[in-house]
């Protein structure tokens, strides 16, 4: 059963992914995305993860695409190339890539060892993130306070 | 094959996909979705092998990262009336 739902959400979000990046409209490219999102935030309860798997949604499809999409619609994006236009990019970027996944895929599957059973329940988390990594935690919080004050330093119309 | 080697060999192909996404395409909202997508290859491998706190600072950061990068593109856009990624070779310092 849970094998089944895997191949379902591997394939819908390699698909969706791959027409994020191939189709023309910028909407449909959003679109794509947010499925993909869904499929990976399915991924998420199978493996086990159901809070982290609400946040997911809830940060992407529900924040972050919204921002994207109105950020597209704001904008007249219909004089724009999608594409690069020299064949020999399309090569080095084929080439880039396949180097890419070759290197990181050795490196990956060498070190690659029997998973760690670890605790991913929402009790262990909060824990975790109030002891352990409460001064990353406190970080980000600051890293958010800046972004916070520079979006709206370059939002404002001078 | 245990499971956990299908997620890695997924989020092995949600990465590459990204990083070509990024190399072919020319309007930079859709580089910066890309981006994103990349991102989640790694959330999904971090998950995959149980490290389920770095996912959360990974999401934080990827926030962060577009809010920021969309008020500088919707900057761009409002200077050069084009979200082309080769009109940014024309920013001075």
């Amino acid at each position: 059963m849970s094998i089944t739902f895997f191949w379902i959400f591997s394939v819908i979000a390699v698909i969706s992914a791959l027409s994020v990046i191939l189709t023309r409209n910028p909407i449909y490219s959003v679109l794509s995305l947010i499925v993909c999102f869904f499929c990976i935030a399915g991924h998420y309860l199978l493996m086990g993860a159901p809070f982290l798997s609400a946040v997911h949604i809830i940060v992407y499809a529900g924040a972050i695409m919204v921002l994207f999409l109105f950020v597209i619609m704001l904008m007249n994006l219909k004089d724009v190339p999608e594409f690069v236009s020299q064949w020999w990019h399309y090569i080095l970027a084929g080439v880039a890539v396949s180097a890419l996944v070759f290197g990181v895929s050795c490196q990956l599957f060498q070190s690659y060892g029997p998973r760690v059973i670890g605790d991913m329940s929402l009790k262990a988390l909060s824990h975790a993130l109030f002891t352990t990594y409460a001064v990353p935690f406190e970080l980000s919080a600051i890293l958010f306070l800046s972004a916070v004050i520079g979006v709206v330093y370059l939002g404002k119309t001078e | 094959m245990n499971p956990e080697f299908h997620y890695l060999i997924l989020g092995c192909i949600l990465f590459s996909i990204g990083v070509l996404g990024v190399l072919i395409r020319r309007n930079v909202i859709i580089v910066l979705m890309c981006v994103e997508l990349m991102l989640n290859a790694v959330n999904l491998i971090l998950v995959s092998v149980c490290e389920p706190i770095f996912v959360f600072f990974i999401m934080m950061v990827a926030a962060v990262e577009v809010s920021v990068g969309l008020a500088l593109i919707a900057r761009i856009y409002r200077k050069f009336g084009t979200t082309d990624i080769s009109t940014f070779g024309q920013l001075k310092g």
